[in-house]
């Protein structure tokens, strides 16, 4: 696995993103391109999960839009990625919060913790 | 073809410029060496064979020690016959990565993983019957139908069944190369190709 590790090293530049885990509320700045005009969108919500390791990682956010529940999986190190902002720490006691998807409201809300 | 031989190293994924996450395999290709160089005159066709892969002198028959001595280097594994190089080759020659270049289409040549004894879902891509009910107990995944009745008594040559799947030699084409790193022999090609990881795949330009 060495070689793909390094191929992996050279051809991936890596973004540079605030540490943060499941539970915690991230605001994602995403670059869409329509046409030769680039813009900026805001994709806030909770981190549900963070997958895989090395320059292949992804995680998964949620958020409810409209009454309806939406998750968008981004790879850290996506050149589309403008920046990924932490707006607040959750407090929660596992890695992966797919208990989230069954529940609404006021018992989807995640206590965040004082940093 | 041109070409070269090569190792399948593993899978991994990369972003092009659009930001697209691109699937890809890594292949440890050459240096391959030139071992053999077959003539119109001598041999009725031109092709080049090159060698591929250390391996102990202990291990190789003295025939095939000789066959490399010939072109001046150390034994190797696998040995390939190419036709049409566009230039010149003479014994003892080294091939490269550097032949490719970022952006061309190749393809690839190499032996399946082979998947054992099949049914013929899997090998031949039957529907199977579809559904749990209407009378199925134990049929699900069974060929139905081998042909007609009286006519013709028989079943037809070639009729698919099922039997040993995979280990066949299967070729992917126009997979374009994405990286190439020459100190390292490594080619990056996008999507998938056949074999598992550490098999030999020829990468026909």
């Amino acid at each position: 696995m060495d070689l793909v590790k390094f191929v992996e090293e050279q051809a991936v530049a890596k973004n540079e993103v605030p540490a943060f885990k499941a539970g915690d509320t991230v605001s994602v700045h995403y670059k869409i391109r329509e046409g030769n005009k680039e813009r900026i969108q805001v994709y806030q919500g909770v981190v549900i999960q963070r997958n895989s390791d090395g320059t292949n990682q992804t995680f998964t956010v949620r958020k409810i839009s409209n009454g309806v529940g939406v998750e968008r999986i981004f790879p850290v190190n996506s050149p589309n990625i403008d920046k990924v902002e932490v707006n607040s720490y959750g407090k929660v006691r596992r890695s992966k919060l797919f208990y989230l998807r069954g529940l609404t409201g006021k018992a989807a809300r995640i206590k965040s913790k004082r940093v | 073809m041109s070409g070269i031989i090569g190792k399948k190293v593993g899978m991994t994924s990369l972003f092009d410029a659009e930001g697209r996450n691109i699937p890809c395999t890594v292949i440890e290709a050459g240096p391959c060496v030139v071992t053999h160089v077959r003539t119109e005159e001598k041999d009725g066709y031109a092709a080049v064979q090159l060698a591929f892969d250390e391996k102990k002198e202990k291990s190789t028959s003295a025939p095939l020690k000789g066959h490399f001595a010939k072109a001046k280097t150390t034994p190797k594994r696998k040995s390939v016959e190419f036709k049409t190089f566009p230039d010149e080759k003479s014994l003892g020659d080294l091939v490269t990565v550097e032949i490719f270049a970022e952006g061309d289409f190749i393809d690839v040549v190499g032996t399946s993983k082979g998947k054992g004894f099949q049914g013929v879902v899997k090998r031949h891509g039957f529907g199977g019957v579809g559904g749990q009910t209407h009378g199925q107990h134990n049929r699900g995944r069974a060929p139905g139908s081998l042909g007609a009745s009286s006519w013709p008594s028989r079943v037809f040559k070639g009729q698919r069944m099922a039997g040993r799947t995979g280990g066949d030699r299967v070729k992917v084409q126009n997979l374009q190369v994405l990286k190439i790193y020459t100190e390292q022999n490594l080619l990056v090609v996008s999507g998938s190709i056949p074999g598992a990881k550490g098999s030999y795949v020829i990468v026909d330009k």
